[in-house]
């Protein structure tokens, strides 16, 4: 085989990142075959994911994790550039820059469930007003907001037990994948 | 249960301030109130309030001939008009306040209201 001329080194952190993005992406799949009475509304499993990422691996890995699932799975689902695209970005966005600041608070208090609930609540608030600003320019939009808020309580409090129970139960010394 | 294990103390404070968001964000589902009645108008004028409690039906003459207006319990609509378009019949039911149904051909239209009246329009 030909050496190839460009030298790209893989780190053990690339070949975690794309482990655990993969894993992300296999859940957004799961996610969009699962039924939702309401566009919006729905379980956001990949947020699993990004939980344990942040929490073994540190913020910035997240992020990372985060935006290649956004980006592969809106590829492999085929909204790529759609509006839902937009609308999964900025909400990943925002929970990130949520999970960012929530991070901080004493773990003693605050486990994998308070993050999940915070960042639920940001993704659907940042989806909510993206949503009023640029795709549909009137207050109807916020009309659904009890529905929305009420899934974000539910399904992140269930993602963040999700997430608890695997923080649990692997051990740190070994990477997720 | 196992699963209460992995909550810690904070973690039912956040919950229950998600709680308490959602219960604030309820009354959007309820704003404007719950259908009451059915303003029926002819030619701007009312033609009749209707109780939006029990079932039956009016006939509305306009210009064209008669539209025909039916009421049933928190909904109504209109089930036939003689205008050339119909966009007021394919409306289908009207249920929430605010909602209105004009066959502007034949003077017609009905809009539901409820107990606080919603503004319409305002200028200032």
């Amino acid at each position: 085989m030909t050496a190839s001329v460009t030298e790209l080194t893989i780190t053990a952190e690339d070949r975690r990142v794309a482990w655990l993005a993969t894993a992300a992406v296999a859940l957004s799949l799961v996610d969009a075959a699962i039924p939702s009475p309401l566009p919006g509304v729905k379980p956001g499993l990949a947020n699993i994911v990004t939980l344990v990422v942040l929490i073994r691996y540190g913020w910035a890995t997240a992020v990372w994790v985060s935006g290649l699932r956004v980006l592969a799975g809106s590829l492999l689902l085929g909204y790529f550039l759609a509006p839902g695209f937009f609308l999964a970005l900025i909400g990943t966005t925002f929970s990130l820059l949520t999970l960012g600041l929530a991070r901080h608070l004493p773990g003693r208090w605050f486990g994998p469930v308070s993050l999940s609930i915070l960042a639920a609540f940001a993704h659907i608030g940042g989806q909510l007003l993206l949503a009023r600003l640029w795709l549909i320019p009137h207050n109807g939009v916020f009309l659904l907001t009890p529905v929305f808020a009420a899934a974000a309580l539910v399904f992140g409090t269930i993602n963040g037990l999700i997430a608890a129970r695997l923080l649990a139960e692997i051990p740190a010394a070994e990477p997720a994948s | 249960m196992r699963w209460l294990a992995y909550l810690r103390p904070g973690d039912w404070l956040v919950i229950a301030a998600g709680a308490v968001v959602v219960a604030l964000t309820l009354p959007l589902l309820w704003q404007g109130g719950f259908a009451e009645r059915a303003i029926i108008r002819q030619d701007g004028r009312i033609f009749a309030e209707i109780d939006l409690a029990s079932r039956r039906e009016v006939a509305v003459p306009g210009p064209l001939g008669a539209t025909l207006v039916a009421i049933e319990p928190g909904r109504a609509r209109v089930v036939a008009d003689p205008g050339p378009r119909q966009y007021c019949v394919r409306q289908g039911w009207l249920a929430r306040p605010g909602e209105i149904a004009i066959c502007a051909p034949n003077h017609v239209s009905v809009q539901i209201s409820g107990r606080v009246r919603a503004y319409d329009s305002l200028s200032y």
